[in-house]
C-alpha cells in the first residue's frame, strides 16, 4: 500500500522534504518511524507527534491502509 | 460521525486593525449581543542569546488545523452560552508587533466571554497544529514552541 508522509515545521527543515510517497506492508506507526529514522538519522533526537488521517495516534498503532501520515513538530499557534 | 466542511480561518500574513475594526462593526446589527472579548496574538521581539526576533513565519497543517478549529468552535458552543465567535489566524511572515492571532467572542452579558475567551485561546495553543520559525534579525532561526505559562 501507499503512504503519503508529511512533514512540518523543523521536521520539513531536517528532512528537507515536505512530503514524499513510500510503499509499505502493514505495520505499526512505530516500525514506520524506525524505517523513516534510517532514512533521516536527524528525526531520532526530534519530538513529535503523528497523525494518520489528521488524527493524532500512539506508536502502537496500526497502518493497514493507504493513509496519510503527518509528522508534527510542537504546536506554535497563536 | 458527521464531518462537516470546517470553514478557513487562516488569512495570509499579519491581521490588520482594519480588519479587526471592520469586524467589530459588522456586529452592531446583532443587537442581542451585550458583550464582546477580544484576543489579539502579538509576535513579540524576544531576546535569544543577543539576536532579537524580527519576525515569525508560520505554516500548518492546515487541513488538520481548520478542523480542530471546528472542533474548538464546536465544544464552545456547547460549553458556554454565546451568541457568535470568530477565529483569525496567520500564515506566512508577521513581523514584531503586527498580530497573528484575532479571537472574538461575543453573548448576550459579559461574565461568559472572559471564559470563553480563555479556552478558545488555551485549546488553539494546545491542539491545533500549527508551526512558527522565529527569524532573527541576522536571518538565522529557531523553531517556536507553545508553552502553558506564557
Amino acid at each position: 500500500m501507499e503512504l503519503n508522509i508529511k512533514y512540518f515545521g523543523m521536521l520539513a527543515e531536517a528532512t528537507a522534504t515536505h512530503e514524499e510517497q513510500m510503499q509499505i506492508e502493514t505495520c505499526s506507526v512505530a516500525q514506520l518511524l524506525e524505517k523513516l529514522n534510517h532514512r533521516y538519522p536527524k528525526l531520532a533526537n526530534m519530538d513529535f507527534k503523528v497523525a494518520i488521517n489528521q488524527q493524532l495516534v500512539r506508536p502502537d498503532s496500526i497502518i493497514n491502509s493507504e493513509a496519510e501520515i503527518a509528522l508534527l513538530p510542537p504546536f506554535a499557534g497563536g | 460521525m458527521e464531518k462537516k466542511k470546517p470553514k478557513n480561518v487562516f488569512v495570509q500574513g499579519a491581521i490588520s486593525s482594519d480588519f479587526i475594526g471592520n469586524s467589530i462593526a459588522k456586529h452592531q446589527t446583532k443587537t442581542s449581543i451585550g458583550a464582546h472579548n477580544i484576543f489579539l496574538g502579538q509576535v513579540r521581539a524576544d531576546q535569544v542569546d543577543e539576536r532579537t526576533i524580527t519576525a515569525i513565519e508560520y505554516t500548518a497543517y492546515e487541513e488538520m488545523a481548520n478542523q480542530k478549529f471546528y472542533e474548538i468552535r464546536e465544544s464552545t458552543f456547547d460549553k458556554f452560552e454565546i451568541t457568535c465567535m470568530h477565529i483569525y489566524h496567520s500564515l506566512g511572515t508577521v513581523k514584531a508587533g503586527e498580530i497573528c492571532l484575532f479571537v472574538f467572542v461575543s453573548a448576550p452579558r459579559r461574565k461568559v466571554v472572559f471564559e470563553a475567551l480563555e479556552f478558545i485561546v488555551e485549546a488553539i495553543k494546545a491542539d491545533v497544529p500549527v508551526f512558527g520559525k522565529e527569524i532573527f534579525e541576522d536571518q538565522t532561526h529557531q523553531w517556536k514552541q507553545n508553552s502553558y505559562t506564557e
